[in-house]
């Protein structure tokens, strides 16, 4: 059964939403990135120049259009749209851009319907998993040109995202980078502390801030309207990572192991190294409960103020700031890698978009191609002059992205070690991935033990 | 002629606007022109007349897709497999759906009866009061509101913040908790009381339909008839348990169905305020998710026809009234 | 007649009563005590609250509404420290530069998919209650019954159809969905309202040489005015109001004012306050349709007819 439509898109749009993200934080990015400077782009005008040569193989396009059927709205939208401008001009292919908040539902009943967009940005690959198991003959596997770039620019794992059944459809689009704490450069600098290095450095770090303190230094908040708990089930996804390995997390979302499994509750244990001491959580915010009733939005703004001193977060959280706050090794608050003691990889628990086409006319595919070309992350790292945007293109170059917090993501996804993965409760049936594993978070922070937690989970999990 | 289907500027819309009305009443107006000539029409001809091209309108729409969905039922989630009554186990006996039926069964009983109980107390009491017009206005307001603005002036009432120093409540029902000295409540999430939340939203919504049609109907009882209560003695609490309600029993009938059935169809609250977790799913919704989220359409199926089940104690209830008023023509 | 109860009721009640009862009923009339008064402005009170808050909100900046409640702003008011601002507004009406747009697409939507349907349902109604024909009732039952058929279940078949036509994303499309939504709620309940006019006024017309359509002309609908008043504004806001239709039939250009709010909030939602100024955008015309309309209300459904 493939009930894993999981709903990434609302949940993100949830979670702003809950916890009463502000406009002005949401478009004070330029500001928040502005302070790092470096990136390229100053104006929305300019342009990347694009090499126009690689489209010649797919013929005269000249007059045709391209339907794009995305979440992507507002700004976010129309810096996508930026981006396609040079290839518009250069290829003569009009692209009919539409972004809607029901994008999900909607594709579905366009697809059952007949009416499907030629281009659609998938949010997660569940969402992939399913067009592909229920629609085989709408969507179209993606051209060997497409499938080129993305062995050239793309990490193995990133392809697979876009792969079903052995066949490769999807070509990874945006990307988010989830496994970040975030501090104050000032309150490192002022206690001469350092950005730990392993997971160890980061524990003995965070006994070090709590001796001076003598208080708590973790701030956490998973409280998130009607997706309550998912900031939680992002912690045990990279502790899972870090203990248990790739290979063993892809196991246990695919249920290939139980989620009571000993090396799942060692992921808890772990992460409960932290979350669940009391001389550590929640600085600022009450005892080990008040995790559960914090809104996430709001969670890390002790590190403002000076309350706390360390904060799990993912890179999408700098449009939470309170406008005016500046992001950035030299500002306020930044991220650091959220470190492992794994030697050999650097795991990173990811998001991010996937180009999916149901139609395979050569515009089509000659669009697809653009999107997963090196030409493209440049053309809409210098589109989106406000940051807030990276992907795990490694032609991408980093000095155009517009922030220092975009350049680290980058330098992140792009480090040789690194293994991505996708956030797992995205990739679980959605009565436990958007279900009972958050409502197994509120549980976890409200005195249960992990023993309960993991087990009333894997009770949960659908049959069949 | 492009514009008729693409009209481009307000003026082509407002023009495509105009031929689509002219166009129906020409229609209509010739169908009826046509049954009207002849002094001796069957009287089958004349009713199809009337109600031929509604019915012709409703078979398309919804019988059609109510057969399509009945049939799509006992097949898998995208139709390439017979599976027999499996959706309908699945929909039965599993715990979450099992869950959404007790729901929606909670819906249907309280949404009808509080929203009609406070919307036909109001209309008694402000009936011919000097403020009667700004008073209905006022419970009007929420009928006017979208759902989109309903779900969030109501997420402005349920809003949580943890009672701690230095954090002020954003919600109203919290403040007020915590003002008189009680912690503040996670409304939405906290089962099972989260449903009953989630109603008292529908309740304010719906109060003004029941009370607008309810008020009408107050008006319509004779003046004489109520002069004769009066003169006999009748008042206050009196006339209203034996004169008001017996008079406008029919369109209570009505109000309830109606709110019952729109109880029934819940959708746009549930997915605005919770998206069904915490166990607030219901019916009308969890059909949407199956269908259009999980793409499950064998399942999403079965839950509809589940609904149209639901329905017929209220339509043979229904029935039986149009009976009894039959038999006293 | 109406039924049973109309003419029945009263007498009924009258036995009913002791002579006890009637005198401990004091011979004061209405309902008038100050207790009818405390219980109407608790409900206007309860009822108003949730509103005037969001009304509250759509003034504050953004940054107030996720510190505070809107009810501090009274406090605030005093010491005078208290921010008002129009920037949701602006940013709801000048951010989005075709607001306008939307505004005519609403209307365009609206009109047609208030007047087909109710003029259906009224033809369709009158064929229900006054013309005899063999599996009537039956027929009415069915009709009935459609109400429970969720919209949702219908979107992918009609969608598909419109498709096959070559209409989809035109207005078309949206009025004879809405149309087909409305008309069992709407045959239900004109019915139900004709069915409630005296038969001796449609006999005596009868008795006078009238056709079916004159009788439905002449006679009923003079007396349904109301009654087509009042549903026709809550088919107006229905309309008006749906998200879901016009979002899933209509084409990018079309979409009505409702989608174009819902989407003010951004992509991931997070300029949401921006929707506490959309929704009283959008407000403002069923408003008004309801407040010119009022009138028609207070006179009653069946006006004139009952005692005629």
């Amino acid at each position: 059964m493939t009930t894993r439509t999981t709903t990434r898109t609302r949940r993100r749009r949830r979670m702003l939403a809950a916890g009463a993200s502000t406009a002005v934080a949401a478009l004070a990015l330029a500001a928040c990135g502005g302070g790092g400077g470096g990136g390229g782009a100053t104006s929305a005008a300019s342009q990347y120049p694009i090499d126009c040569s690689a489209y010649k193989a797919f013929g005269d396009l000249k007059g045709k259009s391209v339907s794009v059927y995305t979440s992507i709205t507002d700004t976010e939208g129309d810096a996508q749209q930026r981006s396609y401008k040079a290839w518009e001009d250069c290829t003569g292919v009009t692209i009919n851009y539409e972004g809607s908040r029901e994008f999900e539902a909607q594709l579905l009943v366009r697809l059952q319907a007949g009416n499907q967009p030629d281009i659609a940005y998938l949010p997660q690959p569940g969402l992939l998993n399913t067009v592909v198991n229920d629609f085989p003959d709408k969507i179209k596997p993606a051209p060997q040109q497409t499938a080129d770039n993305v062995d050239k620019y793309f990490s193995k794992s990133w392809k697979d995202y876009g792969t079903v059944n052995g066949k490769f459809y999807a070509a990874p689009l945006g990307a988010n980078v989830k496994s970040f704490v975030w501090y104050s450069p000032q309150d490192f600098k002022d206690n001469g502390y350092k950005v730990p290095e392993t997971w160890s450095d980061l524990l003995a770090l965070t006994k070090t801030m709590h001796d001076k303190a003598n208080g708590p230094v973790w701030c956490a908040g998973i409280e998130s309207g009607d997706a309550t708990g998912w900031p939680g089930t992002d912690w045990i996804e990279d502790m899972m990572l870090r203990t248990a390995g790739p290979d063993m997390y892809d196991k246990w979302w695919q249920h290939k192991i139980p989620f009571n499994d000993p090396s799942v509750v060692k992921a808890f244990d772990e992460a409960g190294k932290v979350l669940q001491n009391a001389d550590y959580v929640n600085a600022g915010l009450g005892g080990i409960d008040s995790i559960a009733t914090t809104p996430w939005t709001d969670a890390g703004f002790g590190l403002l103020d000076g309350t706390c001193e360390l904060s799990r977060a993912a890179n999408f959280y700098a449009a939470n700031w309170p406008a005016g706050t500046k992001v950035g090794e030299n500002g306020d608050v930044f991220a650091f890698y959220l470190p492992t003691d794994q030697t050999d990889i650097k795991p990173v628990a990811v998001g991010g978009e996937f180009v999916a086409a149901f139609a395979d006319r050569p515009e089509v595919q000659a669009f697809q191609t653009f999107l997963s070309s090196a030409d493209w992350a440049n053309s809409k790292a210098v589109a989106t002059p406000d940051g807030g945007w990276v992907s795990a293109n490694t032609g991408l170059k980093p000095g155009l992205l517009a922030s220092e917090l975009d350049k680290k993501s980058a330098e992140i996804l792009a480090d040789p070690k690194a293994v991505a993965r996708f956030d797992a409760s995205d990739l679980m049936p959605g009565p436990v991935g958007a279900g009972t594993f958050w409502k197994g978070m509120v549980d976890w922070f409200t005195g249960k033990s992990t023993q309960q937690v993991v087990d009333a989970v894997e009770a949960s999990w659908p049959k069949s | 002629m492009g514009w008729l289907l693409n009209p481009t500027t307000t003026g082509e819309k407002i023009a495509d606007m105009l031929v689509a009305i002219a166009l129906f009443v020409v229609v209509m107006g010739l169908i009826l022109y046509l049954v009207d000539r002849p002094r001796r029409v069957p009287n089958w001809l004349v009713a199809l007349a009337f109600a031929g091209v509604p019915l012709l309108l409703l078979t398309y729409g919804l019988v059609r897709s109510a057969l399509i969905t009945l049939w799509n039922s006992f097949f898998n989630r995208n139709g390439t497999a017979f599976v027999g009554f499996d959706n309908y186990k699945q929909a039965f006996t599993q715990g979450q759906f099992q869950q959404v039926l007790v729901n929606t069964a909670i819906w249907v009983i309280l949404v009808p009866i509080l929203a009609t109980l406070i919307g036909l107390v109001y209309a008694v009491v402000v009936d011919r009061s000097r403020f009667e017009k700004a008073a209905k206005a006022l419970i009007f307001i929420p009928m006017a509101i979208s759902m989109v603005g309903a779900s969030i002036i109501w997420r402005f009432v349920y809003e949580f913040r943890p009672n701690q120093p230095n954090i002020q409540q954003t919600g109203l029902l919290n403040q007020v908790l915590v003002w008189i000295g009680l912690e503040p409540q996670q409304f939405l999430s906290t089962q099972p009381w989260n449903t009953w939340f989630l109603i008292v939203v529908m309740i304010w919504i719906q109060t003004g339909f029941a009370m607008t049609v309810l008020s009408a109907a107050i008006k319509a009882i004779p003046d004489d008839i109520v002069e004769a209560a009066r003169l006999d003695g009748l008042g206050g609490f009196g006339m209203f348990r034996y004169i008001t309600v017996p008079s406008i029993r029919p369109a209570l009938i009505v109000v309830l169905t109606t709110i019952a059935i729109t109880a029934l169809k819940v959708f746009d609250i549930v997915r605005t305020m919770t998206g069904g977790q915490f166990g607030t799913g219901v019916v009308a919704n969890e059909f949407y998710t199956q269908a259009f989220r999980q793409n499950n359409q064998g399942l999403a199926s079965a839950l509809a026809v589940v609904l149209f089940v639901l329905v017929i104690p209220i339509i043979a209830y229904n029935v039986r009234q149009l009976r009894k008023t039959e038999e006293v023509r | 007649m109406t039924t049973v109860d109309d003419d029945v009721a009263p007498v009924v009640a009258k036995q009913k009563l002791s002579r006890l009862e009637r005198r401990a009923i004091a011979t004061k009339g209405r309902l008038s005590s100050p207790w009818a008064s405390g219980i109407a402005i608790l409900l206007a009170v309860l009822w108003t609250l949730p509103s005037l808050g969001l009304l509250v909100t759509s003034f504050r900046p953004s940054l107030d509404i996720r510190r505070s409640g809107w009810w501090t702003v009274i406090p605030d008011l005093f010491q005078g420290k208290t921010a008002f601002t129009l920037e949701n507004y602006d940013q709801a009406i000048n951010g989005n530069a075709t607001l306008g747009t939307f505004f005519v697409n609403s209307f365009v939507i609206t009109i047609p998919a208030v007047v087909i349907p109710i003029t259906l349902a009224l033809l369709a109604a009158y064929a229900f209650a006054w013309i005899d024909f063999k599996g009537r009732n039956v027929l009415f039952v069915a009709v009935f019954t459609l109400q429970v058929v969720p919209l949702q279940v219908a979107l992918v078949p009609l969608l598909r159809d419109y498709i096959q036509l070559g209409i989809n994303g035109s207005f078309w499309t949206v009025w004879i969905s809405h149309s087909i939504f409305a008309l069992p709620l709407a045959i239900f309940l004109l019915h139900n309202f004709m069915k409630e006019i005296p038969t001796s006024l449609v006999e005596a017309a009868r008795v006078d040489g009238a056709g079916h359509v004159q009788v439905f002309f002449r006679v009923l609908m003079p007396l349904l005015v109301p009654a087509i008043a009042s549903f026709g504004i809550f088919q107006f806001l229905w309309v008006w109001n749906d998200l879901l239709v016009g979002l899933t039939f209509t084409s990018a250009g079309n979409r009505p004012l409702t989608v174009a709010v819902a989407e003010l909030a951004g992509s991931r939602g997070g300029q949401w306050q921006l929707l506490s100024a959309g929704a009283f955008i959008s407000m403002v015309v069923p408003l008004v349709v309801f407040l010119a309309l009022q009138r028609y209300f207070v006179r009653g459904l069946l006006a004139g007819s009952v005692k005629g």
